[in-house]
Parts: C-alpha cells; structure tokens; sequence
C-alpha cells in the first residue's frame, strides 16, 4: 500500500481538481500545491467564489442558459434583438457566439442533442419550452447553430418539424471552409458542402 | 488480436475528455466496437460521423477485449447527408435496425446493403425502398424473416397481394380475398421481379408490414420501443412526398 505523503483534506482537494476537465491525476496534483502555496492570494478567494457560485448560479428558466439571476442577463437586456432566436447546443456555444459578437440576438440553449445511442430523446432536451417560447409570439427568426455533426442535424431537422406551422423562418449556420483553412487539408464531405453553399463574390 | 477490414460508422460517444467509443458495421466482423483514442480531437471529428465509409485496423490483447481501432477514411458521406432530414433519419433508423443485431456477428449482405443505401439515402424514394429490403433482410438476420415468394395457400408465384401477419408468408389475392381485411397488404414493388418503383402509398404499406413484424418478433418481445428515428423518416418522407406533389403515404 503507497505510503500517505498528505492529510486527507488535501487528498480530497487533488481527488476533486482530478475530475476537472483537461486535468489529470498528476496535474491536479500540481494545481493543488500551486493553490496550497498562494493560500491567501489564490486558494482564499478560489474557495469564496466557488461558495459563492454554488449559492448563487442557476439554470435560466427561459433560454436554459447559466448565470446568477433568472431570467438571465442575456434574456433580459433590452438591446438585444427578440425577434431572433439562437438556439446552441450547450451554453458554451453561447458564449462562443458571444465571443464572436456576431449578433444581438437572444438565445435557447437545448443541453445536448438527440443522439439514441446514449439514449437521448426529444423529452431530454430543452425543445418543448423552445416550441412554446416561439409560439408565444414575437420571434421571426430561429437560427439553428448546432454542431456540424449527424446528431446536431438531426436534431436540427426534428427542430424544424416541430417549429414548422409556427410561421417563423428557421435558418441554419453555413458549413464550409474555416478562416485559415487550406483546401489541400480539408476532408472531402466540407469541401462538398462548401461548393454546395458557395455565394456570390 | 489484431484484424482489418472496412465498416460504416453507425455511430460513436464520448469516452473521457479526448476519446471516442467508435460503433462501426464491418464487412466481415459485424457490427463492432472500438475506442478511437483522440477521436475528438479537431483532425478526427469529421471523419468519425456515421455513414462514413472508413477502413479500420483492430487492435486488442485479447479478443474479448473492447480493442482500439484505427481509423482511415474511405468514403465521407456524413455532410452529403446533412441538408435532408430524409437522410438523417434513415442513418439513425439503420443504425438503430443494426443494434438489434450481436455484436461482432458477420452480416455481410446487411453490410452490403449498407452500403448501397447510404449511396442514395439523399435520393428519397429509392433511400425509402432500400430501407424497406434492409428492414427485411434484418428480420431475416433476426430469424424472422417473411416470406414473399409463394402463396402460403396454393403455392402460386403470381400476384400475391398479402401476407398473413400469423406466419409472415405470403397469400395471392385469389386465395386472401375472403380475409383481406385480416392480412397485410404485400405492395406488388416487393414482389420478385417486379421491376418498378413504388408508389408513396404502396412505400407507406411497405413500412407498414415490416413495422408489424418488428413490433410483434422484435420490440414487444424484447420490451423497447420502436426506434423514434424511424417515426421521424417515415414523417420526413410524408413531408418529401407532399412537396413533390404526390399523395403522400
């Protein structure tokens, strides 16, 4: 039995940092004695804000995105266009299109997609409020950015079925060549789509 | 252990932060299982959609093991599927066909026909007819297959036109006319030789009868659910149907 180098609350902290994505047993580690060594500058406020967090974040009950009040600060600013819908996958597609700032609109996030091989089904995902939201009224548009994979077209489509009748325009991402792409790299099935979706120049 | 052959992805998840649990239908080994270690990287994502083409080289200690795969691409259908939702659902309803099957049990005519109807899955009436002689072809695999060659009654080969949904055999429409309203209707485009294509309400009858056996040998006797995949093509097909101006089924 490996001899115990550390009490168990500092255990605790590596076995917890472990389950953190992009890092390992042996990073979580380092991360630990990084944070044990800036006690006062860093593990102080880190555990302050997490308790805070905790406390104090929620799931929006409009659009299904996080943050500390709800509705959410993105449902509620007045300078966003309400009558485009952006529905993303996951919140942190949000906050990629956010980051890009290529729109003002307002967003729904599904929390995942339909895949049946993990057993995902339309109940299990945040559709039914999208419907409702859109019937209520006000939105012209639904812009679909789900990921470039079968299971986001899928969900895509079955998206389409339920919003058809609602008499908004539903819209998709483009797919197609990425900043910086070279064509010699590209796989087949995008350089595809992207001659099917060329524009004019 | 150690093999290669080539398969079509039917589908994958999300094994850690940066791997892939790769479900392929193989030529000569079944549908099988592997993991794809950096599977979700940026490189590997578009190659490891289902309905890709790829050539899979397996590696395990021992053959019970789950194996890592690697994988190479052959042919990328994935993003030609994209814009119908015709073809999208009918992946999801095959791959969903295919998990009925055990793992690593070679099926090469299913295999087969996989690959035929990815081919024209963007094509919706010939996706919707080779969906109806897969779903045929996997009863039979299941050990319930129909049929359709002979009237169970007189044993002529000539216009049958049901099938007794007792033992799944075929019935001409002479002898079946007394009981029509109990038997299934047999759309004559299944018939052997037919020749031609089917109409969308002989496609709905179609999707009908193999539904009825699927429900009656495989879903109740199992206790699932019919795939909700299959649902939504045959709705997606309707839609297709009605757009183009013929009744729909």
């Amino acid at each position: 039995m490996p001899k115990s180098i550390s009490g168990p609350e500092i255990e605790r902290l590596i076995q917890l940092l472990a389950k953190v994505p992009g890092l390992g047993p042996r990073s979580a580690r380092r991360a630990a004695l990084h944070l044990i060594k800036k006690k006062e500058q860093l593990l102080g406020p880190l555990a302050s804000a997490m308790a805070e967090a905790v406390d104090k974040v929620r799931v929006c009950s409009v659009c299904g995105n996080v943050d500390t009040a709800d509705p959410c600060s993105v449902c509620t600013d007045p300078r966003r266009d309400g009558t485009t819908l952006i529905v993303v996958e996951d919140v942190a597609d949000l906050w990629a299109l956010e980051r890009a700032g290529a729109m003002n609109a307002r967003f729904h996030v599904l929390g995942g997609t339909l895949s049946p091989l993990d057993g995902v089904g339309p109940d299990d995902i945040n559709l039914k409020s999208l419907v409702s939201r859109v019937a209520a009224g006000g939105v012209n548009e639904v812009i679909l950015a789900v990921n470039a994979t079968v299971e986001g077209q899928t969900t895509a489509h079955y998206i389409t079925d339920q919003l058809s009748g609602l008499g908004v325009k539903v819209t998709r991402l483009a797919h197609g060549v990425p900043v910086g792409g070279e064509l010699d790299y590209l796989d087949e099935g995008t350089l595809s789509a992207a001659l099917k979706s060329r524009t004019a120049f | 252990m150690e093999w290669r052959d080539e398969g079509i992805i039917i589908g994958a998840r999300r094994h850690g932060e940066t791997s892939l649990i790769l479900e392929a239908m193989t030529a000569a080994h079944g549908r099988h299982l592997g993991l794809v270690r950096g599977g979700r990287g940026r490189r590997m994502q578009p190659l490891l959609q289902p309905g890709n083409r790829v050539e899979l080289l397996w590696r395990a200690r021992l053959d019970e093991h789950l194996g890592i795969f690697q994988v190479e691409p052959l042919e990328l259908n994935a993003a030609r599927l994209f814009d119908s939702a015709v073809a999208v659902f009918g992946l999801q309803t095959l791959a969903a066909h295919l998990r009925l099957l055990p793992e690593r049990d070679p099926h090469q005519t299913l295999y087969d026909t996989l690959e035929l109807i990815i081919g024209h899955l963007d094509d919706p009436v010939s996706a919707a007819e080779l969906l109806i002689r897969f779903e045929l072809l996997v009863l039979d695999e299941l050990g319930f297959g129909l049929d359709l060659s002979q009237c169970a009654a007189t044993g002529v080969r000539d216009d049958l036109a049901y099938v007794s949904p007792k033992t799944g055999r075929a019935v001409s429409r002479q002898a079946g006319s007394q009981w029509q309203d109990r038997l299934l209707a047999l759309p004559a485009f299944l018939g052997k030789g037919a020749g031609r294509r089917g109409s969308p309400a002989e496609i709905d009858q179609a999707f009908r009868l193999t539904g009825y056996f699927f429900g009656r040998h495989v879903y109740e006797a199992r206790g699932i659910e019919p795939p909700e995949a299959r649902a939504a093509f045959l709705s997606a097909l309707g839609r297709q149907f009605a757009t183009k101006g013929e009744s729909a089924a």
